[in-house]
């Protein structure tokens, strides 16, 4: 039973907080946005290395932020601040207390002591295996240790999830079916388990070959396990995000899905299909049967892509549904322009959903098709798509939420407001044109992961389309641009903790963060049971036409580039 | 009829088993087994990815 001495309640959202779980979702906050400070810069010098006109690092030193960038960002600031998502969508949204805190405290200090351990081999320099970290290229066995000790540190947080879910249960802190955001993160902490397992299999063996203990590993064999960790980790991502924007949609706005039933059976798409996408990076490996690679991509996948299009639907027709509520109702989007666009929680929000949809959904539905990934496999056009989903989409969705966890959590004002404002735009921006420009150069041809596009020391001599050349240099642009939000956020979030005002009871009336019914709207189960969007219908219309038009165009590319007679 | 009873008690925020008579629908019962979900999340794409994935792998011929 709970100790009601260890609850506080959230004069913002009316909520119970359990302390112990409040702790622990600071401190896995505050660890995610240090590796996001460390992996953007990471980034940056990434860019501006890929920039051929400023070329910034030497080869070695580009393989060694290339791969920190990866590890920092793709998974200790994701992977940290999705646990912190878990205990906030369990043990607040549930009104419950967390399960064993310190239980919890222990997997994060593995996962802390992990990431260090990682990054440490990395700037050692003997361990530039990038991300992927493909055999028989062969890191310090600390790097691989890094990884497995983090990853047991997140899959307690995934079962710290799972009991408090449990408890909640059992002491009937709610009644019915959970909350949507709760049941989107369940989702999240489904697809962390395979994830986990998936590297475990991988990772352990490559740590005693590592170590002299085992003769070899199988490449191939590699890279298949290995991307079921390496790709269903991001879609741990795209679960928590999505029930980020429904978070903040319901909070901000006091928005309700259209049909949580129909949210419901989307997530439920993700649990079942959504982890399968890892073939795509398999899609020109020999040796492994169409069957296999077709079915996994072409068929599966697509029940996965229809949850993601439904949740394209719920998510801005929830905010179309509570803002005519609220009034807006002239022609069919004075609910968009009359949003709160000068939030940031909201503003991130909806900006992460449009380049999450536009520019990352569809061109992953491209590169899952066989035919059409031989166009652009192993090119930028790779790195250009998962930015747009994991930093156009995640992160900034993940930096919107931020806003509210600040006020709500810390108990602090933000800082800098004005600042506030701009931040979800610049960083945005920015995030979109390097998945643009990338993508650009990946249709053109240029490489994946290649430190040098001019090929200088290249015993035959080969360039590049000289558009390449400008989409790399409007890449290191996009990036500068990313890296000024990025530190913006870096610096509003680090000031608002340490030096914020304090936020006092009254500020729930004074300076209110959450919309009127936003408390109730997140934590409790509930449809808007309307479809009378004509906004949203459509902004969906314009999404089914852009993907059209850019599926076409790709099967028209891939017919010149491959002629068939 | 069935279906009428589920809108309300979705509208009234009740969800499953809040309406207390009512038989709850087979896919609200499967939503809400979260043990179940886990096991079905992990299963399906251990089996349709990794295991059909590493059968593949393990029946290329070996180099001579």
């Amino acid at each position: 039973m709970a100790d009601a001495t260890l609850f506080r309640t959230c004069p913002d959202t009316g909520l119970p907080v359990h302390l112990p779980a409040q702790r622990l979702i600071k401190a896995n906050a505050v660890a995610g946005v240090l590796a996001l400070a460390l992996g953007g810069l990471q980034g940056l010098m990434v860019a501006l290395t890929r920039w051929p006109d400023l070329q910034l690092l030497p080869a070695e030193a580009f393989y060694t932020m290339l791969t920190g960038h990866g590890l920092n960002v793709l998974l200790f600031w994701i992977i940290f601040f999705e646990v912190a998502i878990l205990y906030f969508a369990s043990a607040i949204l549930l009104k419950s207390r967390l399960a064993a805190p310190n239980l919890a405290w222990v997997g994060f200090v593995l996962m802390a002591v992990g990431a260090l351990t990682t990054n440490y081999a990395v700037f050692q320099g003997d361990s530039s295996v990038m991300f992927t970290s493909y055999v028989p290229m062969r890191a310090s066995p600390l790097f691989y240790l890094g990884i497995i000790l983090f990853a047991v540190g997140a899959l307690i947080g995934c079962f710290i999830f799972f009991a408090t879910l449990v408890i909640a249960k059992d002491e009937k802190t709610y009644e019915g079916s959970i909350p949507l955001v709760t049941f989107g993160a369940l989702t999240a902490a489904i697809i962390a388990v395979f994830t986990i397992a998936s590297g475990a299999i991988i990772l352990i063996p490559t740590l005693l070959w590592s170590l002299d203990l085992i003769p070899e590993i199988d490449p191939l064999l590699y890279k298949v396990i290995w991307w079921a960790m390496g790709h269903s980790s991001q879609q741990i991502n795209v679960s928590a995000h999505v029930a980020v924007w429904y978070c903040i949609a319901a909070m901000v706005l006091g928005a309700k899905p259209l049909s949580e039933k129909v949210s419901r059976m989307a997530f439920l798409m993700y649990i079942l299909f959504l982890q399968i996408a890892s073939a795509h990076h398999l899609l020109v490996e020999p040796g492994i049967s169409s069957n296999w690679k077709i079915f996994n991509t072409s068929y599966a996948l697509y029940l996965a892509v229809v949850g993601s299009m439904i949740h394209g639907l719920s998510v801005p027709g929830a905010v179309e549904a509570a803002q005519r509520r609220r009034g807006f109702t002239r022609g069919a989007f004075e609910w968009l322009r009359k949003a709160p666009w000068g939030n940031p929680a909201f503003a991130g929000m909806f900006t992460s959903l449009v380049y999450f949809g536009f520019l990352g959904g569809i061109s992953g539905v491209v590169m899952g098709a066989e035919q059409l990934n031989l166009i652009m496999h192993n090119t930028l056009y790779v790195p250009g798509h998962f930015h747009a989903t994991v930093v156009a989409g995640t992160t900034l969705a993940f930096m919107a939420i931020t806003y509210l966890v600040v006020p709500l959590i810390w108990r602090r004002e933000i800082m800098f407001p004005t600042l506030a404002k701009w931040q979800p735009y610049i960083f945005g921006l920015g995030a979109a044109g390097i998945s643009l420009f990338m993508m650009g150069a990946g249709t053109l041809g240029v490489s994946r992961r290649h430190w040098d596009i001019n090929f200088t020391d290249a015993a035959l001599s080969f360039s590049y389309p000289d558009t390449a050349f400008l989409m790399m240099a409007l890449n290191g642009l996009s990036g500068l641009l990313a890296a000024i939000g990025g530190v913006m956020f870096v610096v509003i979030v680090v000031s608002s903790i340490l030096f914020g005002k304090k936020r006092g009871d009254d500020a729930a009336e004074t300076n209110p963060v959450i919309g009127v019914g936003g408390g109730q709207a997140v934590a409790s189960y509930g449809s808007e049971g309307t479809l009378k969007l004509p906004g949203t219908m459509i902004l969906v219309g314009v999404f089914f036409i852009a993907f059209f038009l850019y599926y076409w165009v790709n099967w028209k590319y891939l017919s010149e580039v491959w002629p068939l007679s | 009829m069935r279906e009428r009873n589920i809108r309300s008690s979705a509208e009234t925020g009740s969800g499953s088993g809040g309406t207390g008579d009512e038989p709850v629908p087979f896919m609200q019962r499967l939503l809400d087994n979260h043990w179940l979900l886990l096991l079905l999340g992990v299963a399906i794409p251990a089996v349709l990815y990794v295991i059909w994935g590493v059968m593949e792998v393990a029946q290329i011929p070996l180099a001579q």
